[in-house]
């Protein structure tokens, strides 16, 4: 369409200097960025990578308000990480900059996977994707857990077929659609290895690390401020060495380990507070005291 | 004779951009898009061929531009409108709903009267269009579309 980026089309305001500043002031991205600073616990490498990208995305219309670009700069990108880093909370944050910067129409952040991508007989595949697409013109499709779309073992796997119409799109409807990819970081490099096509038009790859013990800690506060439960001191170092040993185990999925923990803490302070029974006061509802923590299996393990 | 139905009937024929807003503003207000066509212009005719299915969950109207193309590439010389569906409570009904194509020739209406018992007449509409088969009703004495 050509009322997409009416900024784009406009005439060239050529030998004028722009002014960058006001420039960013108008995009407002720099809202979504402090907020992307606000709600997200370290992550030092992917906050500087996003502000890399919009900082390149700004210079680029600049450059296109002056008759200075010659095509659109690549925008889909690629996040690798351990489950719970963060990568569908910075997904949602770069649907709003893609938006804000007038990259795409809507910004809103559609999520898949490859039950939504790949169907499951022949000629059931393209509607499906289609389908998917549909609904995240305008905006970010999010692909979860990419690599489980293309299966090499299975020659008759369906998936190719997904990944053949996601080309597609990304190629012609540049302007439609943004496309994200997210996984485990050995196993998204095996999945662009074999799929050049989709490597060559991927152009940002954002890995996120995992998080320290520290800033697990800090986030687990966050959480609970957020919904209003306080630890007793005991109860903080309870919980710091719970995420100490937690962090060792398998299946131990960052912060959104965190999060499950402190909901089964809930669960216990709720029960020991029944179990107590007659009067409680509002202090006690807030507080989440150390054996709530204490009594988790990661305790009665060693 | 030009067909009035739905929304913008008395307005000359909307633009695709003009289109392309309509259905923005559709899906902004959270009502569902869905493409009917037909070829039996009567008035009372409310039911429509589906094109595919409402296109649910769209945030943009680019794919449903998309889809109307495809639409008016398979029915060049039929009625295609747009309709977009309120779903919510104490509403459920159509909200907006226009003609995005129409036959290159709109051959229009007759008036029949029909002798009743007791020397009552009635009246009756019938599109001159009606008289052929499905699929046959827009085209020319030749068979094939009409080119003016």
């Amino acid at each position: 369409m050509d009322d997409v980026t009416p900024s784009l089309a406009a005439a060239p305001e050529a030998d004028r200097s722009l002014d960058l500043d006001a420039a960013y002031r108008d995009s407002q991205v720099g809202e979504v960025l402090a907020k992307v600073d606000r709600e997200l616990v370290g992550l030092v490498p992917v906050k500087t990578r996003i502000r890399e990208i919009a900082h390149l995305l700004l210079i680029d219309k600049l450059r296109a308000r002056v008759g200075l670009a010659a095509q659109p700069p690549p925008l889909h990108m690629s996040f690798t990480g351990r489950p719970g880093t963060g990568k569908t909370t910075v997904a949602t944050r770069m649907a709003e900059i893609l938006h804000r910067l007038g990259y795409v129409r809507r910004g809103h952040l559609v999520t898949a996977t490859r039950d939504d991508l790949v169907g499951q007989y022949i000629g059931h595949t393209a509607p499906k994707t289609k389908e998917v697409l549909k609904k995240a013109a305008g905006g970010v499709l999010f692909i979860d857990e990419a690599y489980y779309l293309y299966k090499p073992e299975n020659e008759r796997d369906y998936g190719a077929e997904a990944i053949e119409i996601l080309l597609q799109a990304m190629e012609n409807q540049r302007d439609d659609i943004v496309v994200i990819f997210a996984g485990y970081k050995d196993r998204m490099e095996t999945f662009f290895a074999s799929n050049p096509g989709l490597r060559s038009r991927v152009a940002s790859h954002i890995d996120f690390p995992d998080y320290t013990a520290d800033e697990l800690r800090t986030i687990a506060q966050m959480m609970l401020t957020a919904l209003n439960y306080e630890l007793d001191p005991g109860a903080e170092r309870a919980l710091g060495e719970y995420i100490e040993r937690r962090m060792h185990q398998p299946q131990f999925a960052n912060a959104r380990s965190v999060r499950n923990a402190l909901d089964r803490a809930r669960l216990r302070q709720a029960t020991r507070l029944f179990e107590h029974g007659g009067l409680v006061t509002p202090e006690q509802l807030k507080t989440i005291e150390e054996s709530d923590i204490r009594k988790s299996r990661i305790f009665s393990a060693s | 004779m030009r067909l009035t139905q739905g929304t913008f009937s008395y307005l000359p024929d909307l633009s695709d951009e003009q289109i392309t807003k309509q259905i923005q503003y559709a899906l902004e207000n959270g009502w569902p898009i869905s493409i009917e066509y037909t070829d039996d212009p009567h008035p009372r005719n409310t039911y429509w061929e589906m094109w595919a299915l409402p296109m649910f969950d769209v945030h943009d109207a680019a794919p449903i531009m998309d889809e109307l193309a495809k639409a008016r590439e398979a029915h060049p010389d039929e009625y295609i409108k747009i309709e977009a569906y309120d779903a919510r409570l104490g509403r459920q009904t159509t909200a907006l709903s226009f003609i995005v194509n129409r036959p290159r020739r709109e051959p229009g209406f007759r008036v029949e009267r029909q002798g009743r018992a007791d020397r009552q007449m009635g009246y009756s509409l019938h599109p001159y269009a009606a008289d052929r088969p499905r699929g046959e009703r827009y085209k020319g004495a030749n068979g094939l579309p009409w080119t003016t």
